[in-house]
């Protein structure tokens, strides 16, 4: 029997449950790599060739070139892993969500700055506000 | 004996230790963040407490997908800042209190809560920010701390139910101690937070507030709240709400409110602190 996974129509969400985890295993466990100062600097000093050292399929592989992070999300990847990469670059949490959410680094700042995101209408998956 | 003498949460985002580690705390975006927290700083310098448990999650800095372990307390007699990625946190050392963790270790698995022991571990910013907001910037940290991690980051996260049940037998396992000490349990994370998607930056108030009232009042009934609700409502991120139960859980049914704090935004995050002790 399927496992009962309600939070799939939380529009603009992914659960970092079992099955995405499987998915983005390498993908997590390269970014767990940046932890330690002596990977950051190789993997700055020649990324694609860093990436090819990890067992990550090709489409993890540009979504990480690209810091397409809603790529990198729907491919396995879980934002606390994602923050050591991002880390890397000099980026914060709030540059990061930002991009995701298809505003500008001053929107976002601005929207929470009055308050954040509000739920209603933002629920459910195909809900109006 | 030892004793719980009070419940402290608070959220655990990490820009509030960058601010603090950069000398930011006066710019106008930090101050009333820190403002929410001179109470506390004065109420724990009188406390002086001997131990904090200190429930946190692991931001996979310690745990990576190698091994998540769902309960685990660490029983080291010290634990250094994790780098996360920009360096470890210029923060002391965590001294641990290897007796006590082991002792309460031991109870908890013979009541049922098959903890993971650790015994050699970093600890990430969930674990030093509420040092930090708690204590400020001491040399050393002016208490010993049993880290006590849970897994929020892999879908699913233990239940409220689970959580608050986990905080009574904590409290079993403390108050059978037999070194007097005064332990604070400290549950950290939240408030309403999402990090990730389309939907990143949301917030909701009215859910962190009430969420905040039934913990005071009606924590039994708080923790039968479904995992699916707190997604919802507070955020993909928001679910680390669920470690507060366990502070609440190892106090009594009713408590008295000494210090409460709700500030809107953190970078991503509702900020959200409480401290509770029993009525008696």
């Amino acid at each position: 029997m399927a496992l009962d996974k309600p939070y799939r129509d939380v529009p603009g969400t992914t659960i970092f449950d079992a099955e995405q985890a499987r998915r983005g295993y390498h993908v997590n466990m390269f970014c767990m790599s940046l932890m330690k100062a002596e990977n950051r600097t190789r993997f700055k000093a020649g990324e694609r060739a860093y990436l090819d050292e990890w067992p990550m399929s090709e489409e993890q592989k540009q979504a990480v070139l690209a810091r397409d992070y809603n790529r990198m999300i729907s491919l396995g990847a879980n934002i606390y892993f994602l923050s050591k990469l991002f880390s890397t670059d000099g980026r914060s949490f709030q540059y990061t969500a930002a991009s995701m959410t298809g505003l500008s680094q001053e929107q976002y700042a601005a929207m929470m700055l009055s308050g954040g995101r509000s739920p209603d209408g933002n629920r459910f998956v195909g809900e109006k506000s | 004996m030892a004793r719980i003498t009070a419940g402290v949460s608070t959220t655990h985002v990490p820009v509030i230790g960058a601010a603090m580690d950069l000398g930011k705390t006066q710019e106008p975006y930090w101050s009333p963040v820190f403002a929410g927290y001179e109470f506390s700083r004065r109420w724990i310098a009188e406390q002086k407490p001997d131990v904090v448990l200190l429930v946190y999650n692991d931001h996979a800095s310690a745990f990576s997908l190698e091994i998540v372990p769902t309960f685990a307390i660490g029983c080291a007699e010290q634990f250094s800042p994790a780098d996360e990625g920009w360096g470890p946190r210029p923060v002391p050392n965590v001294v641990g209190h290897p007796e006590l963790a082991a002792h309460v270790a031991q109870s908890l698995i013979q009541s049922d809560f098959d903890l993971t022991i650790v015994n050699r571990m970093d600890v990430d910013h969930g674990l030093t920010v509420p040092l930090s907001l708690m204590f400020g910037q001491p040399a050393k940290w002016p208490c010993r701390v049993i880290p006590f991690p849970v897994n929020v980051v892999l879908y699913p996260p233990p239940s409220g139910m689970r959580c608050y049940r986990l905080g009574q037998a904590l409290r079993t396992a403390i108050e059978s101690f037999d070194e007097d000490l005064s332990v604070q349990v400290w549950g950290t994370g939240g408030m309403s937070h999402q990090l990730q998607g389309p939907r990143a930056g949301l917030i909701n108030k009215e859910f962190d507030k009430r969420f905040m009232d039934r913990l005071i009042d009606e924590p039994e009934e708080l923790a039968k709240l479904p995992h699916i609700d707190y997604v919802r409502e507070a955020g993909s991120e928001g679910i680390e709400l669920v470690m507060w139960l366990i502070m609440r859980g190892a106090l009594d049914a009713r408590v008295r409110t000494l210090h409460r704090f709700y500030h809107v935004p953190v970078s991503n995050t509702a900020l959200g602190h409480l401290i509770l002790e029993n009525e008696k």
